[in-house]
């Protein structure tokens, strides 16, 4: 009887997480009491990261100190940076979740936000680091036209940052709520000044080191959470899956894949937008640049794997740990047998269990923490993408002063800020599961193939770049409009008219056609002297030849 | 000598065509293995999933898609190891000396 009624529970809380990109918390959540510890080490959190950011402050002079901390964080701390990016709070939470429902799926999930990063080294770190000096645009537009080129990225960039920012946005007020006890909108408005103010004094050497700090303690926590659940089964795995598919309602089906995957067609396309629109994200790929060479850059991709992967596997024993110490539990559980504070709760539960308050108040904490440095990032690829792309070559065409340009960034931060707590305020009560994967889509099919194409294909145009670009956008855009997340779950249709859940795979073979059509076509004057350009891109993309002058100074 | 110079002269060296031309065989190969083995991995779960739902051992609760996916994120470690240790050796030293040579 209560096993039933668990399973019913969890089937329809955990529905949302396992059908869209759960980068995002989704669904009801009920406001809790307020928690003083958790409050207090997010206080000690924000005070020590307004500190880094005061020390930055005084450390970025130039524009190269601002967008690229000066091109001196090492590949270590590049890795756990990128690594930091990758561990939002959603994904903490949202795959140990995944994993405490239904078991192996949550692995197969997280598995495809981790194989983006070697393809991306062994394909992309170098020839990025060597060609480009600012944002991802700099790469696709070197020998391209400027002025169209940085339009379309700049666009794309603004429509991957804009969804993502509203997914965090929601979440984190959400996840705020319940975790400490603070009304949705002061958690929003709280996030969102934060950012500003971590963007705006401290550029990117301060996002950096917030971004550090947070993926040390999230690590940290995770590691102790882990070794504490393993301590209960005596460090033994196969006690852990035996005891798990004891007590688990749906025990031995959590050994095997589920319902994550269901046709061929959804699974590749699925892995295109995971694994390509890592390789696309603006606030992902402006991290390459804050290294000083191609060397160090390679080895940002090398720690940031093996800390990414470590954290899905910790992750992978977290939410096993939850199914043995929290699902049993009937003190983490409301009167219907459902996980008190909703689905995403697993984690933060087997903190309570394996650590007691005060450890529940740090990984409430490095919650908040994870979001705050999160969209600190993705603000500030926002705001270079308008003032160096369309501020300084759309608008100016290339000529502007360094002071002209910082104030427009200044502009750009605030204005972001404001627009992330309207729409983090205006989406509250929306379903927001399809953000994260439309970002990852418009990257995989926007960014990633004009990226991808302009430093290995050598007949590429502007032209085919722009309208295969734009093709490649706009399919993405429209297909997910079109598929279940959104024209069923959000504007309430019988049936979608675009059959499956993710756009990536039709999105990309639009793109990569389109720029290939739009490219071989094109025999203007100006379309030759791109392609003559190629040569000296590509010695520069392999050698490093006056990449490294670009960075010295 | 100018910069297009320069270029040319690198490219035009036999070193510069040999390294690159090792360097992207490299990356291309581990960057296919990546490939398979992920693609492989989810189409194969996609078309069959009971597939990796056996038990390793008749009687015993961990199943094959245990090993493959914890499989799966040590190749991408190993992988990436490869990688950053012979590009960052070898083919940088390759480099710095096609760089010399072109008086840079």
């Amino acid at each position: 009887m209560k096993t039933s009624r668990i399973v019913l529970a969890a089937g329809v809380v955990f529905a949302l997480p396992a059908m869209a990109i759960a980068d995002s918390i989704n669904g009801e959540v009920q406001k809790q009491g307020i928690n003083y510890i958790a409050i207090g080490m997010f206080l000690a959190f924000v005070l020590l990261t307004l500190g880094i950011t005061r020390w930055a402050s005084k450390r970025s002079a130039s524009t190269k100190d601002y967008y690229t901390a000066g091109g001196k964080i090492t590949g270590f701390q590049n890795g756990l940076a990128i690594a930091g990016d990758y561990m939002s709070a959603a994904s903490f939470l949202g795959i140990s979740a995944q994993v405490f429902t239904s078991g192996f799926d949550g692995l197969i999930y997280s598995i495809g936000f981790l194989v983006g990063w070697p393809i991306i080294l062994f394909l992309m770190a170098e020839r990025l680091r060597n060609l480009g000096k600012f944002t991802f645009s700099d790469v696709a537009s070197y020998r391209l036209g400027q002025k169209p080129i940085r339009f379309l990225s700049a666009l794309s960039s603004l429509t991957v940052v804009a969804f993502y920012l509203i997914a965090q946005m929601v979440g984190a007020g959400k996840l705020i709520q319940l975790l400490f006890g603070l009304d949705y909108l002061i958690a929003v408005v709280l996030v969102g000044i934060l950012m500003v103010a971590y963007v705006l004094f401290g550029g990117m050497l301060a996002t950096t080191w917030v971004q550090i700090i947070k993926a040390v303690m999230l690590l940290s926590g995770a590691t102790f959470m882990a070794v504490m659940v393993m301590k209960s089964v005596n460090f033994d795995f196969s006690q852990l899956f035996e005891k798990a598919v004891e007590v688990h309602p749906k025990a031995g089906a959590i050994m095997a894949p589920g319902v994550l995957i269901s046709d061929p067609v959804s699974a590749i396309s699925l892995g295109l937008a995971l694994m390509f629109g890592t390789a696309g994200l603006p606030h992902i790929l402006m991290r390459f640049f804050t290294v000083s060479d191609a060397k160090e850059a390679r080895k940002s991709v090398f720690y940031a794997t093996g800390f990414i992967g470590y954290f899905y596997i910790l992750t992978f024993v977290i939410g096993f740990g939850a199914i043995l110490l929290v699902g049993t539990n009937p003190a983490f559980k409301d009167a219907t047998g459902a996980l008190l504070g909703g689905s995403n709760m697993a984690a933060v539960h087997l903190a309570k269990a394996v650590g007691g308050d005060v450890f529940l108040g740090f990984i409430s904490a490095v919650a908040f923490a994870t979001i705050l440095a999160v969209v600190a990032g993705l603000a500030l690829a926002g705001a270079s993408s308008v003032a160096l792309d369309l501020y300084t070559h759309v608008i100016r065409g290339g000529n502007v002063d360094e002071k002209s340009q910082m104030a427009v960034s200044r502009v750009a931060v605030v204005v972001l800020g404001i627009v992330a707590i309207v729409l983090g305020v205006v989406f509250e009560q929306q379903n927001i599961a399809f953000m994260v994967g439309l970002a990852f889509s418009v990257a995989a099919a926007t960014n990633f193939p004009i990226l991808f194409l302009s430093m290995y294909w050598s007949k590429l145009t502007t032209r085919g770049a722009v309208l295969g670009g734009a093709l490649g956008l706009i399919t993405a855009l429209t297909l997910t409009v079109l598929s279940p997340t959104v024209w069923v779950d959000v504007l309430h249709h019988e049936v979608a008219i675009f059959p499956y859940k993710y756009p990536a795979l039709f999105a990309m073979i639009a793109a990569f056609s389109g720029i290939w059509l739009f490219s071989v076509t094109d025999n203007s004057a100006k379309a030759k002297a791109e392609r003559e350009k190629f040569f000296a891109q590509f010695v520069r993309s392999q050698t490093g030849l006056g990449a490294s002058g670009a960075v010295d100074h | 000598m100018t910069t297009e110079d320069v270029h040319r002269r690198i490219y035009e060296n036999p070193k510069f065509q040999a390294l690159v031309k090792r360097r992207s065989r490299f990356a291309w190969t581990l960057s296919i293995i990546m490939l398979l083995a992920y693609y492989g991995f989810i189409t194969l779960i996609g078309f069959d999933p009971k597939l990796l739902g056996q038990p390793i051992q008749p009687g015993m609760v961990i199943t094959w898609g245990i090993p493959a996916g914890l499989g799966l994120i040590f190749l991408s470690f190993i992988l990436t190891g490869i990688y950053v240790w012979k590009a960052n050796g070898a083919y940088d030293r390759a480099v710095r000396e096609i760089l010399a040579e072109a008086g840079q």
